[in-house]
């Protein structure tokens, strides 16, 4: 298999490259990140992240022919040949394809990623109707990953100012949990030229999900609640 | 060599459920706790539990956690101590609802309650018949657990070190533990976070077979540093293969499929668990249903064209049920087995999932030193997978993993503050060489240039240890397993990779990882050597019996001298009479 991947090691690169592999893959490998553990045992050199290996954990998100993705869930028989492998756009390299998410999770942080309610707890559970439930699918599933935010050019020029379709989709994840007394604040926190209007409907994170999830239709939720309480 | 050190109350090693939660309560009692992790919280391991949470609600039908304990003490193959089974199912009701508060999405019944399923080894009155016992936010429960923990961290502002490494215990002339070594991935500096308490929440190790559901991670890096500071491992032998990981790639698929009405086929389309066990059938605990996996293959009813799996069918739920409760079963099948499950059924095979043994501790979470007399090791504490406390035993009942990390993370921070309140102790001063041991290996790797790969020594650990200590363990087989893992720890001994570099630098890393693979493999090959009965995951063909007069006690595996010692497991529970040990029936 065939693979261009991008290279940079500050301490010993003066700058970075692509450096072309020819791989040997065995009958068992069949998803990209297989692969890159192949690559690894022959260069220990190349190095990434990666953790599950079944796209819940999120670690080894990276742009794959372009498109961001998680290695480990993509696979091999899919892709064009040379795999061209680059970090996740937009953030800061630390090697090869391990960036600094710092920011990605600063913004993740700002949105007041818990539940609030300050009401008495009760000796049971707080109740929740299963339609009232059915509102957090498409939510809490999302793992972090940073695919869609490093996708969004608004975020790419403003990821200090503007939130991301990661942290708004979390964000909207509070709002809708009838558990969650907040709302004011929340949205107080996010009415702002950046923070939340920034998202021009550009749709790059819904096309990256590697969950499915809908960050866009999320953000249009956000918006329609800010309108709500103006009128 | 002077470096940095930095002080804490407390260090938690680990930022999965156990240590997420253990932390919280340091965190909400105003400590300083810090928190290392390898890799950021919500990637932990913890993230990738499906099924459920055990908790005797009885939310959808009546239940109690007598009947939870039972059915733990019964599905330990009564190797697991009662008093700590009391603590734990006691305690489940009120760590799910804590849980739920702290705003972890369940799904939920029509009334609103929190909506329980099936599984493996529940039952009500006493093994009657299976109990709907596992809370469960579809078949994403860690993942939403872990996320839900590391929330409540968030506002808690507990301080966390993501991606740093720790390397080994510092302990003095007396033996308290007065912090860790560890290493920051992304410079390659070194430190020491100097504490009045560390908490050991490093999970399993589930990466020494060859076959595993468990993440790259899963390295049991605690249980190397507690070995390597003289601190014993107990139970190593027991090592849950979990009936369903998809063939040929390992990743779990959850219990919960046959909670929800899923079944195991073999080549004739035969559902065989009817045999093994009549009542519960597929539900067994899962040494049973692996064990009854195995027999099939073994006896040239597999399915495929090798006869080397069995079929998970649950097409007849409908896509509805499957998209509701098993959307995440249904994305791993397509992907992984390139089945729909909605219409074909997924080849699975047994597979590694959990480690039953671990650090031992009581149920406070505190390290014992040694196996008699219950003596504690001052400053060090463990919980979650990489303790034994033991309520697991011999074989764990699924859903009482992500319980055992609550209730236990809970207890251990608990027990933490109440220890850091009573003695309002000062640091005590680290010893000079606190940092030496730590140091030295990392010098040997730096400064070797050749070796051995430390790709190829971990793949053959994995192969010696699924081909010599598996589901079916051969006398033969083991003693040549023995010879060869410490073949293998000492080639170990001597790796060699090509990256020097101090930046995240993932050669040094899996190098220092496979070192503590080797404690956890050594003590398991060992100690099921040692064991000459067949109890719950531990089965052995010379003697297929459980052996109660013999052997109902607790391994104990020293590095030094790679001994091993005894403990009598614990049969009197805290309040209520004990379960006597009686024929294992499902």
């Amino acid at each position: 298999m065939r693979l261009s991947i991008y290279r940079y090691n500050p301490d010993v690169d003066a700058k970075p490259y692509m450096q072309d592999y020819d791989i040997e893959l065995e009958p068992t490998d069949r998803m990209l990140l297989d692969a890159l553990v192949r690559l690894k045992s022959v260069d220990d050199t190349f190095s990434f992240r990666r953790s599950c290996r079944e796209g819940v954990c999120g670690s080894d998100a990276m742009n794959i022919n372009g498109k961001n993705g998680l290695a480990c869930i993509t696979k091999i028989a899919d892709l064009k040949e040379p795999v061209v492998i680059r970090p996740l756009p937009g953030m800061p390299v630390i090697r090869d394809l391990i960036v600094d998410m710092s920011q990605f999770f600063k913004q993740y942080h700002s949105v007041t990623p818990y539940v609030v309610n300050d009401t008495p707890r009760p000796e049971t559970e707080r109740l929740q109707s299963p339609e009232d439930r059915e509102e957090l699918n498409g939510l809490y599933e999302c793992i972090l990953c940073a695919c869609c935010s490093t996708s969004c050019p608004s975020f790419w020029w403003n990821p200090d100012k503007f939130v991301g379709p990661a942290g708004l989709l979390q964000a909207y994840r509070f709002l809708a949990d009838t558990r969650d007394q907040a709302t004011n604040d929340r949205l107080d926190n996010l009415e702002d030229p950046y923070r939340l209007f920034r998202c021009h409907s550009i749709m790059n994170c819904v096309d990256v999900c590697p969950k499915g999830l809908n960050p866009t239709k999320a953000i249009g939720k956000i918006k329609d609640l800010l309108v709500k309480r103006t009128v | 060599m002077a470096i940095t050190t930095r002080q804490f109350d407390a260090v938690v090693v680990g930022a999965g459920g156990s240590g997420l939660r253990a932390a919280l309560q340091l965190a909400e009692a105003n400590l300083r706790v810090a928190v290392l992790s390898k890799v950021f919280p919500t990637r932990s391991h913890t993230v990738a539990a499906q099924g459920g949470v055990s908790a005797s609600l009885g939310n959808e039908e009546p239940d109690n956690w007598h009947w939870h304990m039972y059915d733990t003490v019964k599905g330990s193959d009564y190797l697991g101590d009662q008093d700590a089974i009391e603590f734990m199912c006691r305690k489940a009701s009120e760590a799910v609802i804590e849980l739920e508060h702290y705003g972890m999405p369940f799904d939920r019944l029509d009334n609103g309650k929190i909506y329980q399923r099936p599984f493996g080894g529940h039952t009500s009155n006493y093994g009657e018949r299976a109990v709907k016992r596992a809370c469960a936010a579809a078949d994403r429960t860690g993942h939403a657990m872990l996320h839900t923990l590391y929330q409540r961290n968030v506002r808690a502002k507990t301080q966390f070190f993501v991606e740093w490494m720790a390397l080994d215990l510092v302990r003095n002339q007396a033996g308290d533990v007065l912090g860790v070594v560890a290493m920051e991935m992304e410079t390659g500096e070194v430190a020491i976070l100097h504490a009045k308490a560390t908490l050991l929440a490093t999970g399993g190790a589930g990466r020494i077979y060859a076959a595993s559901t468990n993440a790259f991670i899963n390295t049991g890096d605690g249980l190397g540093m507690a070995a390597r500071a003289g601190i014993p491992l107990e139970d190593m032998e027991f090592w849950q293969f979990h009936p369903t990981g998809v063939a040929g790639a390992g990743v779990l698929i959850t219990e919960g499929v046959r909670g929800e009405g899923g079944f195991l086929l073999n080549k004739n389309g035969e559902r065989f668990m009817e045999r093994y066990a009549p009542t519960v059938k597929d539900l067994a605990s899962r040494d049973v249903v692996s064990r009854a996996m195995a027999t099939e293959i073994k006896e040239g009813r597999g399915a495929g064209k090798e006869a080397d799996h069995i079929l998970l069918k649950l097409d007849h739920l409908g896509a509805d049920v499957i998209d509701k409760r098993l959307p995440g079963i249904r994305e791993i099948a397509k992907k992984f087995a390139n089945v729909d499950p909605a219409k074909d059924p997924i080849p699975v095979v047994p597979t590694c999932h959990y480690q039953m043994g671990g650090v031992p501790t009581n149920m406070h979470g505190q390290a014992l030193a040694g196996h008699s007399g219950g003596a504690i090791v001052k400053g060090l504490y463990a919980a979650g997978e990489c303790a034994c406390v033991s309520v697991h035993g011999a074989n764990r009942l699924g859903t009482n993993s992500l319980l055992d990390l609550l209730v236990f993370g809970k207890a251990a921070g608990e027990q933490v503050v109440k220890d850091l309140k009573a003695d309002a102790i000062a640091h005590q001063d680290l010893p000079k060489d606190a940092a030496d041991r730590a140091l030295a290996r990392l010098a040997r790797l730096d400064s070797a240039k050749s070796g051995e790969s430390v790709h190829e020594v971990g793949a053959e650990l994995r192969r010696t240890m699924q081909l010599h200590c598996g589901v079916f363990r051969f006398p033969d087989s083991l003693a040549e397993g023995v010879r060869k893992i410490h073949e293998v720890a000492q080639r170990a001994g001597s790796l060699y990779f090509k990256d020097k570099s101090k930046v995240f630098n993932t050669a040094r890393v899996e190098a220092l990882e496979l070192e503590n693979l080797v404690e956890v493999a050594v003590s398991t090959m060992v100690s099921a050597h040692a064991r000459q009965e067949s109890r719950g995951a531990h089965d052995r063909s010379d003697f297929p019996n459980r052996d109660d007069a013999n052997w109902m006690k607790h391994t104990f595996w020293y590095k030094e001298g790679n001994r091993l010692e005894y403990r009598p497991v614990n049969l009197k529970p805290l309040t209520v009479e004990s379960f006597e040990p009686k024929a294992r029936v499902y």
